[in-house]
Protein backbone atom coordinates (compact mmCIF):
# COMPACT_ATOMS: atom_id res chain seq x y z
CA UNK A 1 0.00 0.00 0.00
CA UNK A 2 2.98 2.61 0.55
CA UNK A 3 4.06 4.21 -2.70
CA UNK A 4 7.27 3.27 -2.86
CA UNK A 5 7.57 4.23 -6.61
CA UNK A 6 5.22 7.48 -7.47
CA UNK A 7 1.49 6.45 -9.25
CA UNK A 8 1.06 8.73 -12.02
CA UNK A 9 -1.96 10.27 -12.80
CA UNK A 10 -3.07 10.62 -16.64
CA UNK A 11 -1.45 13.90 -16.37
CA UNK A 12 2.29 12.75 -15.28
CA UNK A 13 3.09 16.50 -14.48
CA UNK A 14 0.53 17.23 -11.87
CA UNK A 15 1.59 16.86 -7.91
CA UNK A 16 -2.10 17.74 -7.13
CA UNK A 17 -5.28 17.77 -8.45
CA UNK A 18 -7.95 19.05 -6.90
CA UNK A 19 -11.70 18.55 -7.87
CA UNK A 20 -14.88 20.02 -6.99
CA UNK A 21 -13.98 20.12 -3.24
CA UNK A 22 -16.74 20.81 -0.76
CA UNK A 23 -16.59 20.85 3.02
CA UNK A 24 -19.36 22.28 4.86
CA UNK A 25 -19.07 23.53 8.99
CA UNK A 26 -22.56 22.91 9.97
CA UNK A 27 -24.45 25.77 8.34
CA UNK A 28 -21.38 26.95 6.94
CA UNK A 29 -19.97 26.47 3.50
CA UNK A 30 -16.04 26.48 4.43
CA UNK A 31 -15.24 25.18 0.84
CA UNK A 32 -17.60 25.75 -1.70
CA UNK A 33 -16.75 23.39 -5.03
CA UNK A 34 -12.92 24.23 -5.15
CA UNK A 35 -10.67 22.41 -8.01
CA UNK A 36 -7.50 23.55 -9.19
CA UNK A 37 -4.60 21.32 -10.52
CA UNK A 38 -0.91 22.21 -9.93
CA UNK A 39 2.14 20.68 -12.05
CA UNK A 40 5.00 19.45 -10.66
CA UNK A 41 7.44 22.06 -9.23
CA UNK A 42 4.93 24.82 -9.25
CA UNK A 43 5.07 27.93 -6.60
CA UNK A 44 1.27 28.00 -5.75
CA UNK A 45 -0.27 30.46 -3.86
CA UNK A 46 -3.45 30.21 -2.07
CA UNK A 47 -4.34 34.28 -1.56
CA UNK A 48 -7.73 35.22 0.25
CA UNK A 49 -8.90 37.60 3.31
CA UNK A 50 -9.11 35.65 6.54
CA UNK A 51 -12.19 32.73 6.45
CA UNK A 52 -12.02 32.04 2.97
CA UNK A 53 -11.42 28.83 2.67
CA UNK A 54 -7.28 28.42 2.67
CA UNK A 55 -6.70 26.32 5.63
CA UNK A 56 -9.91 23.81 5.19
CA UNK A 57 -8.39 23.53 1.55
CA UNK A 58 -5.17 22.94 2.59
CA UNK A 59 -6.19 20.14 5.36
CA UNK A 60 -8.12 18.43 3.07
CA UNK A 61 -4.94 18.32 0.56
CA UNK A 62 -3.15 16.78 3.70
CA UNK A 63 -6.07 14.55 4.03
CA UNK A 64 -6.55 16.17 7.75
CA UNK A 65 -10.26 16.88 6.85
CA UNK A 66 -13.08 14.85 5.01
CA UNK A 67 -14.18 16.60 1.96
CA UNK A 68 -18.52 16.46 1.92
CA UNK A 69 -17.72 16.04 -1.91
CA UNK A 70 -15.59 15.95 -4.44
CA UNK A 71 -11.70 14.34 -4.48
CA UNK A 72 -7.94 15.34 -4.15
CA UNK A 73 -5.09 12.86 -5.86
CA UNK A 74 -1.58 13.68 -4.85
CA UNK A 75 0.74 11.91 -7.45
CA UNK A 76 -2.10 9.52 -8.83
CA UNK A 77 -3.06 8.40 -5.14
CA UNK A 78 -4.90 9.23 -2.58
CA UNK A 79 -3.52 11.71 0.00
CA UNK A 80 -3.34 8.95 2.84
CA UNK A 81 -1.41 7.20 0.26
CA UNK A 82 0.86 10.17 -0.39
CA UNK A 83 1.74 10.76 3.15
CA UNK A 84 2.79 7.31 4.60
CA UNK A 85 4.58 7.49 1.31
CA UNK A 86 6.73 10.29 2.90
CA UNK A 87 5.69 12.18 -0.54
CA UNK A 88 4.22 15.58 1.69
CA UNK A 89 5.30 17.78 4.14
CA UNK A 90 3.45 20.49 5.96
CA UNK A 91 3.45 23.51 7.87
CA UNK A 92 0.03 24.03 9.89
CA UNK A 93 -0.92 27.14 10.79
CA UNK A 94 -1.59 25.59 14.38
CA UNK A 95 0.02 23.53 16.68
CA UNK A 96 2.00 23.33 19.60
CA UNK A 97 5.80 21.74 19.66
CA UNK A 98 6.55 18.60 21.48
CA UNK A 99 7.58 19.87 25.09
CA UNK A 100 10.59 18.67 26.50
CA UNK A 101 12.72 18.12 23.49
CA UNK A 102 15.26 20.68 22.18
CA UNK A 103 14.78 21.84 18.46
CA UNK A 104 17.19 19.60 17.11
CA UNK A 105 15.71 16.74 18.78
CA UNK A 106 12.92 17.31 17.77
CA UNK A 107 13.78 17.94 13.72
CA UNK A 108 16.01 14.68 14.22
CA UNK A 109 12.73 12.76 15.22
CA UNK A 110 10.57 14.36 12.64
CA UNK A 111 13.56 13.30 9.77
CA UNK A 112 13.17 9.88 11.22
CA UNK A 113 9.95 8.69 10.06
CA UNK A 114 10.78 9.82 6.39
CA UNK A 115 12.30 7.89 3.53
CA UNK A 116 14.64 10.18 2.22
CA UNK A 117 14.93 13.13 4.43
CA UNK A 118 17.47 16.04 4.36
CA UNK A 119 20.37 15.83 7.10
CA UNK A 120 19.42 17.74 10.28
CA UNK A 121 22.19 20.18 10.12
CA UNK A 122 21.17 21.59 6.69
CA UNK A 123 17.85 22.12 7.85
CA UNK A 124 18.86 23.68 11.07
CA UNK A 125 20.56 26.51 8.74
CA UNK A 126 18.52 26.57 6.08
CA UNK A 127 15.68 27.27 8.39
CA UNK A 128 17.18 29.16 10.36
CA UNK A 129 17.15 27.43 13.63
CA UNK A 130 20.90 26.27 14.16
CA UNK A 131 21.21 29.35 16.81
CA UNK A 132 18.83 27.73 19.16
CA UNK A 133 18.80 24.02 18.08
CA UNK A 134 19.60 22.84 21.52
CA UNK A 135 17.09 25.16 23.28
CA UNK A 136 13.82 22.94 24.28
CA UNK A 137 10.44 24.13 22.64
CA UNK A 138 8.55 25.46 25.42
CA UNK A 139 11.54 28.43 25.43
CA UNK A 140 11.05 29.74 22.11
CA UNK A 141 9.70 33.29 20.93
CA UNK A 142 6.73 33.18 18.76
CA UNK A 143 8.95 33.67 15.73
CA UNK A 144 11.18 30.59 16.66
CA UNK A 145 8.49 28.52 16.88
CA UNK A 146 7.42 29.35 13.43
CA UNK A 147 11.14 28.65 12.49
CA UNK A 148 11.36 25.26 13.87
CA UNK A 149 7.59 24.60 12.28
CA UNK A 150 9.09 24.97 9.12
CA UNK A 151 12.21 23.10 9.74
CA UNK A 152 9.63 20.12 10.35
CA UNK A 153 8.20 20.91 7.30
CA UNK A 154 11.40 20.80 5.19
CA UNK A 155 13.17 17.86 6.96
CA UNK A 156 10.69 15.69 5.29
CA UNK A 157 12.35 16.75 1.83
CA UNK A 158 8.96 15.71 0.16
CA UNK A 159 7.76 16.19 -3.41
CA UNK A 160 4.63 18.30 -2.12
CA UNK A 161 4.93 21.12 0.67
CA UNK A 162 2.25 22.30 2.00
CA UNK A 163 2.33 26.12 4.52
CA UNK A 164 -0.49 27.08 6.01
CA UNK A 165 0.20 30.96 6.59
CA UNK A 166 3.98 30.28 7.00
CA UNK A 167 4.79 33.84 7.75
CA UNK A 168 2.35 34.41 10.14
CA UNK A 169 4.47 35.66 13.86
CA UNK A 170 7.11 36.62 11.45
CA UNK A 171 8.44 40.08 11.85
CA UNK A 172 9.83 41.39 8.35
CA UNK A 173 13.34 41.12 7.88
CA UNK A 174 12.50 37.07 9.01
CA UNK A 175 9.96 36.87 6.81
CA UNK A 176 12.07 38.09 3.95
CA UNK A 177 14.67 35.46 4.93
CA UNK A 178 11.86 32.68 5.18
CA UNK A 179 11.03 33.20 1.51
CA UNK A 180 14.99 33.01 0.53
CA UNK A 181 15.07 29.71 2.28
CA UNK A 182 12.08 28.97 -0.13
CA UNK A 183 13.10 29.93 -2.78
CA UNK A 184 16.16 27.44 -2.53
CA UNK A 185 14.17 24.48 -1.72
CA UNK A 186 11.51 25.57 -4.65
CA UNK A 187 14.59 24.98 -6.83
CA UNK A 188 14.96 21.69 -6.12
CA UNK A 189 11.68 21.19 -8.32
CA UNK A 190 9.36 20.64 -5.31
CA UNK A 191 5.97 21.18 -5.41
CA UNK A 192 5.18 23.75 -3.31
CA UNK A 193 1.23 25.44 -2.12
CA UNK A 194 1.17 28.34 0.44
CA UNK A 195 -1.39 30.00 1.78
CA UNK A 196 -1.43 33.63 2.87
CA UNK A 197 -3.81 36.78 2.74
CA UNK A 198 -0.44 39.31 1.95
CA UNK A 199 -1.07 40.03 -2.21
CA UNK A 200 2.91 40.98 -1.37
CA UNK A 201 3.94 37.77 -0.82
CA UNK A 202 1.70 35.80 -3.42
CA UNK A 203 2.73 38.08 -6.12
CA UNK A 204 6.83 38.23 -5.17
CA UNK A 205 7.25 34.37 -4.65
CA UNK A 206 4.69 32.09 -6.46
CA UNK A 207 4.43 31.26 -9.84
CA UNK A 208 0.50 31.37 -9.72
CA UNK A 209 -2.17 32.74 -7.18
CA UNK A 210 -5.55 31.17 -6.85
CA UNK A 211 -7.53 33.80 -5.29
CA UNK A 212 -10.07 32.23 -2.67
CA UNK A 213 -13.32 34.19 -1.07
CA UNK A 214 -15.83 32.78 0.92
CA UNK A 215 -14.81 29.29 0.24
CA UNK A 216 -14.96 29.87 -3.38
CA UNK A 217 -12.37 30.55 -6.68
CA UNK A 218 -12.88 34.25 -7.66
CA UNK A 219 -10.05 33.63 -9.94
CA UNK A 220 -6.72 31.71 -10.88
CA UNK A 221 -4.10 32.95 -12.61
CA UNK A 222 -0.61 33.93 -13.29
CA UNK A 223 0.39 36.40 -10.80
CA UNK A 224 0.45 39.43 -13.21
CA UNK A 225 -3.16 38.48 -14.67
CA UNK A 226 -4.43 38.37 -10.73
CA UNK A 227 -2.64 41.85 -9.90
CA UNK A 228 -3.98 43.20 -12.72
CA UNK A 229 -7.51 42.09 -11.45
CA UNK A 230 -7.23 42.62 -7.61
CA UNK A 231 -4.24 45.27 -7.83
CA UNK A 232 -5.80 47.13 -10.17
CA UNK A 233 -6.33 51.04 -9.33
CA UNK A 234 -9.80 53.48 -9.48
CA UNK A 235 -10.14 56.53 -11.90
CA UNK A 236 -12.87 59.11 -9.85
CA UNK A 237 -13.83 62.25 -12.03
CA UNK A 238 -16.36 64.69 -11.96
CA UNK A 239 -18.67 63.83 -15.52
CA UNK A 240 -22.48 64.42 -15.75
CA UNK A 241 -23.52 63.73 -18.95
CA UNK A 242 -22.06 60.62 -19.98
CA UNK A 243 -24.36 57.23 -19.21
CA UNK A 244 -22.35 54.20 -17.45
CA UNK A 245 -22.85 52.22 -20.58
CA UNK A 246 -20.68 53.96 -22.57
CA UNK A 247 -17.97 54.66 -19.73
CA UNK A 248 -18.01 50.48 -18.98
CA UNK A 249 -16.86 49.51 -22.70
CA UNK A 250 -13.99 51.77 -22.23
CA UNK A 251 -10.56 49.64 -22.96
CA UNK A 252 -9.25 48.60 -19.26
CA UNK A 253 -11.84 49.45 -17.37
CA UNK A 254 -13.86 46.76 -15.66
CA UNK A 255 -16.79 48.14 -13.46
CA UNK A 256 -18.01 51.51 -13.20
CA UNK A 257 -20.44 52.97 -10.14
CA UNK A 258 -21.56 56.92 -10.17
CA UNK A 259 -22.65 59.49 -7.33
CA UNK A 260 -24.34 62.14 -8.23
CA UNK A 261 -21.48 63.93 -10.59
CA UNK A 262 -18.73 62.06 -9.70
CA UNK A 263 -17.72 58.53 -11.68
CA UNK A 264 -16.17 55.47 -10.13
CA UNK A 265 -13.99 53.41 -12.98
CA UNK A 266 -12.51 50.26 -11.43
CA UNK A 267 -10.04 49.00 -14.14
CA UNK A 268 -7.80 46.64 -14.56
CA UNK A 269 -6.05 48.88 -16.48
CA UNK A 270 -6.02 52.53 -15.49
CA UNK A 271 -3.59 53.55 -18.20
CA UNK A 272 -5.58 52.68 -20.84
CA UNK A 273 -8.39 53.61 -19.52
CA UNK A 274 -7.45 57.13 -18.74
CA UNK A 275 -6.72 57.87 -22.49
CA UNK A 276 -9.91 56.41 -23.35
CA UNK A 277 -11.73 58.58 -21.09
CA UNK A 278 -10.33 62.00 -22.40
CA UNK A 279 -10.64 60.76 -25.92
CA UNK A 280 -14.05 60.08 -25.75
CA UNK A 281 -15.24 62.36 -22.54
CA UNK A 282 -13.28 65.84 -23.59
CA UNK A 283 -15.58 67.66 -20.50
CA UNK A 284 -14.28 64.93 -18.07
CA UNK A 285 -12.43 67.04 -14.73
CA UNK A 286 -11.01 66.93 -11.67
CA UNK A 287 -9.59 63.19 -12.21
CA UNK A 288 -8.43 61.14 -9.46
CA UNK A 289 -6.07 58.10 -9.60
CA UNK A 290 -5.47 55.55 -6.76
CA UNK A 291 -4.21 52.39 -5.97
CA UNK A 292 -7.37 49.84 -4.78
CA UNK A 293 -6.64 48.04 -1.50
CA UNK A 294 -6.26 44.62 -1.41
CA UNK A 295 -9.22 44.27 0.80
CA UNK A 296 -11.34 46.29 -1.28
CA UNK A 297 -10.03 44.09 -4.29
CA UNK A 298 -11.35 41.15 -2.74
CA UNK A 299 -14.75 42.95 -1.44
CA UNK A 300 -14.80 43.85 -5.25
CA UNK A 301 -14.15 40.28 -6.54
CA UNK A 302 -16.70 38.71 -4.34
CA UNK A 303 -19.26 41.59 -3.51
CA UNK A 304 -22.10 40.35 -5.30
CA UNK A 305 -22.80 36.61 -5.42
CA UNK A 306 -23.80 35.89 -8.82
CA UNK A 307 -20.51 37.30 -10.19
CA UNK A 308 -18.58 35.28 -7.73
CA UNK A 309 -18.69 32.09 -10.15
CA UNK A 310 -14.95 31.30 -10.91
CA UNK A 311 -14.08 34.20 -13.53
CA UNK A 312 -11.70 33.21 -16.34
CA UNK A 313 -8.58 35.16 -16.73
CA UNK B 1 8.92 1.15 15.03
CA UNK B 2 11.76 3.79 14.86
CA UNK B 3 14.17 3.34 17.54
CA UNK B 4 14.46 7.70 16.83
CA UNK B 5 11.45 8.11 17.34
CA UNK B 6 10.96 5.48 20.28
CA UNK B 7 13.70 7.78 21.97
CA UNK B 8 12.33 10.74 21.89
CA UNK B 9 8.92 9.84 23.06
CA UNK B 10 11.19 8.31 25.86
CA UNK B 11 12.68 11.22 26.60
CA UNK B 12 9.92 13.45 26.51
CA UNK B 13 8.52 11.14 29.10
CA UNK B 14 11.30 10.77 31.49
CA UNK B 15 12.42 14.63 30.85
CA UNK B 16 9.08 15.76 32.72
CA UNK B 17 10.66 15.07 36.41
CA UNK B 18 8.52 16.58 38.53
CA UNK B 19 5.43 14.37 37.19
CA UNK B 20 7.82 11.14 37.09
CA UNK B 21 9.33 12.03 41.01
CA UNK B 22 5.61 12.79 42.01
CA UNK B 23 4.48 9.52 40.68
CA UNK B 24 7.41 7.75 41.89
CA UNK B 25 7.38 8.35 44.95
CA UNK B 26 3.81 8.59 46.39
CA UNK B 27 3.36 5.11 46.32
CA UNK B 28 6.50 4.43 47.46
CA UNK B 29 6.47 6.28 50.16
CA UNK B 30 2.91 5.61 51.24
CA UNK B 31 4.48 1.86 51.12
CA UNK B 32 7.07 2.91 53.86
CA UNK B 33 4.88 4.77 56.18
CA UNK B 34 2.27 1.90 56.64
CA UNK B 35 3.86 -0.99 56.46
CA UNK B 36 6.32 -0.07 59.01
CA UNK B 37 3.79 -0.43 61.96
CA UNK B 38 1.96 -3.32 60.02
CA UNK B 39 5.09 -5.47 58.95
CA UNK B 40 4.18 -8.13 61.35
CA UNK B 41 0.73 -8.77 60.24
CA UNK B 42 -0.77 -10.64 57.67
CA UNK B 43 -3.27 -9.49 55.28
CA UNK B 44 -6.20 -11.83 52.81
CA UNK B 45 -3.77 -14.78 53.81
CA UNK B 46 0.12 -13.38 53.09
CA UNK B 47 2.19 -11.15 54.94
CA UNK B 48 1.22 -7.47 54.82
CA UNK B 49 4.30 -6.37 53.47
CA UNK B 50 3.90 -8.62 50.59
CA UNK B 51 0.53 -7.63 49.75
CA UNK B 52 0.79 -3.98 50.44
CA UNK B 53 3.67 -4.46 47.60
CA UNK B 54 1.59 -5.17 45.39
CA UNK B 55 -1.48 -3.06 46.14
CA UNK B 56 1.17 0.07 45.59
CA UNK B 57 2.73 -1.63 42.85
CA UNK B 58 -0.84 -1.58 41.35
CA UNK B 59 -1.37 1.93 42.08
CA UNK B 60 2.01 3.16 40.77
CA UNK B 61 1.72 1.54 37.74
CA UNK B 62 -1.78 1.77 37.34
CA UNK B 63 -0.88 5.22 37.01
CA UNK B 64 2.01 4.67 34.71
CA UNK B 65 0.23 3.19 32.21
CA UNK B 66 -3.11 5.29 32.00
CA UNK B 67 -1.02 8.45 32.34
CA UNK B 68 0.51 8.13 28.68
CA UNK B 69 -2.91 9.11 27.79
CA UNK B 70 -2.17 12.60 29.17
CA UNK B 71 0.73 12.88 26.30
CA UNK B 72 -1.77 11.56 23.86
CA UNK B 73 -4.67 14.58 25.13
CA UNK B 74 -1.82 17.15 25.42
CA UNK B 75 -0.79 16.25 21.35
CA UNK B 76 -4.53 16.43 20.68
CA UNK B 77 -5.21 19.66 22.35
CA UNK B 78 -2.15 21.17 20.94
CA UNK B 79 -2.25 20.09 17.33
CA UNK B 80 0.80 18.17 17.56
CA UNK B 81 -1.28 15.39 16.59
CA UNK B 82 -2.91 16.67 13.19
CA UNK B 83 1.19 17.31 12.34
CA UNK B 84 2.33 13.32 13.37
CA UNK B 85 -0.83 12.82 10.81
CA UNK B 86 0.48 14.14 7.85
CA UNK B 87 4.25 11.76 8.44
CA UNK B 88 4.62 8.42 7.61
CA UNK B 89 4.45 7.53 11.15
CA UNK B 90 1.82 4.55 11.24
CA UNK B 91 -1.25 5.20 14.30
CA UNK B 92 0.18 1.51 15.44
CA UNK B 93 3.72 3.06 16.57
CA UNK B 94 2.36 6.14 17.71
CA UNK B 95 0.29 4.45 20.00
CA UNK B 96 3.00 1.76 20.61
CA UNK B 97 5.39 4.39 21.63
CA UNK B 98 3.13 5.80 23.94
CA UNK B 99 2.59 2.48 25.66
CA UNK B 100 5.89 1.56 25.85
CA UNK B 101 6.66 4.74 27.73
CA UNK B 102 4.22 3.86 30.23
CA UNK B 103 5.62 0.25 30.70
CA UNK B 104 8.70 2.05 31.32
CA UNK B 105 7.41 3.98 34.26
CA UNK B 106 5.46 0.65 35.47
CA UNK B 107 8.92 -0.84 35.41
CA UNK B 108 10.59 1.78 37.51
CA UNK B 109 7.89 1.70 40.09
CA UNK B 110 7.48 -2.15 40.54
CA UNK B 111 11.90 -1.91 40.60
CA UNK B 112 11.34 0.27 43.38
CA UNK B 113 8.58 -1.29 45.27
CA UNK B 114 10.47 -4.75 45.00
CA UNK B 115 13.06 -3.21 47.02
CA UNK B 116 11.30 -1.42 49.61
CA UNK B 117 9.42 -5.05 49.82
CA UNK B 118 12.82 -6.59 50.20
CA UNK B 119 13.59 -4.02 52.81
CA UNK B 120 10.65 -5.15 55.19
CA UNK B 121 11.41 -8.85 54.86
CA UNK B 122 9.57 -9.44 51.22
CA UNK B 123 11.65 -12.73 50.06
CA UNK B 124 10.50 -14.59 47.51
CA UNK B 125 12.71 -16.80 45.07
CA UNK B 126 13.47 -15.42 41.23
CA UNK B 127 11.17 -17.78 39.38
CA UNK B 128 8.15 -16.17 42.44
CA UNK B 129 9.63 -12.67 41.34
CA UNK B 130 9.49 -13.29 37.76
CA UNK B 131 5.76 -14.38 37.67
CA UNK B 132 5.00 -11.18 40.00
CA UNK B 133 6.61 -9.17 37.12
CA UNK B 134 4.91 -11.14 34.04
CA UNK B 135 1.74 -11.08 35.73
CA UNK B 136 1.91 -7.04 36.74
CA UNK B 137 2.75 -6.62 32.70
CA UNK B 138 -0.24 -8.63 31.37
CA UNK B 139 -2.50 -7.32 34.25
CA UNK B 140 -1.59 -3.62 32.89
CA UNK B 141 -2.92 -3.91 29.57
CA UNK B 142 -6.66 -3.32 30.35
CA UNK B 143 -5.16 0.25 31.52
CA UNK B 144 -2.78 0.78 29.26
CA UNK B 145 -5.49 0.96 26.62
CA UNK B 146 -7.68 2.79 29.09
CA UNK B 147 -5.31 5.66 28.60
CA UNK B 148 -5.71 5.57 25.00
CA UNK B 149 -9.21 5.77 25.48
CA UNK B 150 -9.14 8.46 28.00
CA UNK B 151 -6.40 10.71 25.77
CA UNK B 152 -9.09 11.11 22.83
CA UNK B 153 -12.34 11.68 25.11
CA UNK B 154 -10.48 14.20 27.65
CA UNK B 155 -8.58 17.57 27.07
CA UNK B 156 -5.20 17.83 28.34
CA UNK B 157 -6.77 20.18 31.31
CA UNK B 158 -9.08 17.58 32.30
CA UNK B 159 -7.05 14.25 32.03
CA UNK B 160 -5.12 14.42 35.57
CA UNK B 161 -8.44 15.33 37.74
CA UNK B 162 -9.96 12.22 36.04
CA UNK B 163 -7.29 9.79 36.32
CA UNK B 164 -7.54 10.62 39.60
CA UNK B 165 -10.69 9.43 40.16
CA UNK B 166 -10.61 6.95 38.08
CA UNK B 167 -7.16 5.65 39.62
CA UNK B 168 -8.59 5.81 43.23
CA UNK B 169 -12.32 3.75 42.08
CA UNK B 170 -10.13 1.14 40.82
CA UNK B 171 -7.46 0.74 43.88
CA UNK B 172 -10.63 1.00 46.32
CA UNK B 173 -12.41 -1.81 44.42
CA UNK B 174 -9.39 -3.47 43.99
CA UNK B 175 -8.01 -3.99 47.76
CA UNK B 176 -5.06 -1.80 47.05
CA UNK B 177 -5.14 0.24 50.08
CA UNK B 178 -5.48 -3.21 52.18
CA UNK B 179 -8.72 -2.67 53.94
CA UNK B 180 -11.57 -5.49 53.39
CA UNK B 181 -14.36 -3.94 51.89
CA UNK B 182 -16.60 -7.04 51.43
CA UNK B 183 -15.45 -10.64 51.27
CA UNK B 184 -18.13 -12.05 50.19
CA UNK B 185 -21.29 -11.06 48.09
CA UNK B 186 -22.03 -8.72 45.45
CA UNK B 187 -19.39 -6.31 46.11
CA UNK B 188 -17.12 -8.85 46.40
CA UNK B 189 -18.06 -10.30 42.95
CA UNK B 190 -17.83 -6.57 41.53
CA UNK B 191 -14.68 -6.04 42.87
CA UNK B 192 -13.39 -9.94 41.41
CA UNK B 193 -14.72 -8.55 38.09
CA UNK B 194 -12.02 -5.56 38.63
CA UNK B 195 -8.39 -5.90 36.48
CA UNK B 196 -6.89 -3.49 39.68
CA UNK B 197 -8.21 -6.95 42.08
CA UNK B 198 -5.62 -9.28 39.84
CA UNK B 199 -3.14 -6.61 39.66
CA UNK B 200 -3.12 -6.63 44.04
CA UNK B 201 -3.40 -10.46 44.01
CA UNK B 202 -0.86 -10.89 41.46
CA UNK B 203 1.77 -11.22 44.39
CA UNK B 204 -0.33 -14.04 46.10
CA UNK B 205 -0.95 -15.90 43.17
CA UNK B 206 3.04 -15.59 42.48
CA UNK B 207 3.90 -17.46 45.77
CA UNK B 208 4.77 -21.20 45.36
CA UNK B 209 5.22 -20.46 41.28
CA UNK B 210 1.65 -20.58 40.00
CA UNK B 211 -0.58 -17.50 38.54
CA UNK B 212 -3.73 -16.25 38.70
CA UNK B 213 -6.85 -18.47 38.83
CA UNK B 214 -8.54 -18.80 35.47
CA UNK B 215 -10.97 -15.97 36.52
CA UNK B 216 -8.18 -13.74 36.81
CA UNK B 217 -7.51 -14.31 33.33
CA UNK B 218 -10.66 -13.74 31.94
CA UNK B 219 -10.76 -10.64 33.63
CA UNK B 220 -8.11 -9.47 32.26
CA UNK B 221 -9.04 -10.67 28.95
CA UNK B 222 -12.61 -9.14 29.15
CA UNK B 223 -11.24 -5.60 30.38
CA UNK B 224 -9.00 -5.69 27.40
CA UNK B 225 -11.35 -7.10 24.91
CA UNK B 226 -14.07 -4.54 25.40
CA UNK B 227 -11.60 -1.44 25.57
CA UNK B 228 -9.71 -2.09 22.55
CA UNK B 229 -12.33 -1.79 20.30
CA UNK B 230 -13.58 1.39 22.11
CA UNK B 231 -10.13 2.84 21.97
CA UNK B 232 -10.28 2.38 17.91
CA UNK B 233 -13.61 4.38 17.85
CA UNK B 234 -12.87 7.14 19.84
CA UNK B 235 -9.38 7.33 17.87
CA UNK B 236 -11.34 7.24 14.49
CA UNK B 237 -14.34 10.00 15.92
CA UNK B 238 -11.25 11.90 16.80
CA UNK B 239 -9.79 12.22 13.44
CA UNK B 240 -12.72 12.38 11.27
CA UNK B 241 -14.00 15.52 13.64
CA UNK B 242 -11.17 17.55 12.48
Amino acid sequence: MSLTTRHRSADPTSAVVVERLTKHYGSVTAVDDVSFEVPEGQLLALLGPNGAGKSTTIDMVLGLARPDAGRVSLFGGSPAEAVSAGLVGGMLQTGSLVEYLSVRELVTMVASLYPHPLPVSEVLELSGTAAFADRRTNKLSGGQTQRVRFAIALVADSDLLLLDEPTAALDVESRREFWESMRAIAARGKTVIFATHYLEEADAYADRIVLLARGRIVADGSTTEIKAKVGGRTIRATLPDAGLAQLAVLTGVTTVDRQGDTVTLNCADSDLALRGLLDRFPAVHDIEIRGAGIEEAFIALTADDTTAERQEI
Amino acid sequence: MGATYLRSEVLRSFRNRRFLILSLAFPVVLYLTITGPNRHHSFDGVAFALYFMMGMAALGTMSSVISSGAVIAADRSGGWTRQMRITPLTTRSYFGAKVVCGYLRALLTIALLCLAGTAFGVRLSAVEWLTVLGLLLVGLVPFAVLGIVLGHVLSADSFAAAMGGIVTLFSLLGGVYAFQLATSGPLFQIMRALPSYWLVQAGKAAVGGGGWPAEGWIVIAAWTVVLTPLAVLVYRRDTNRV
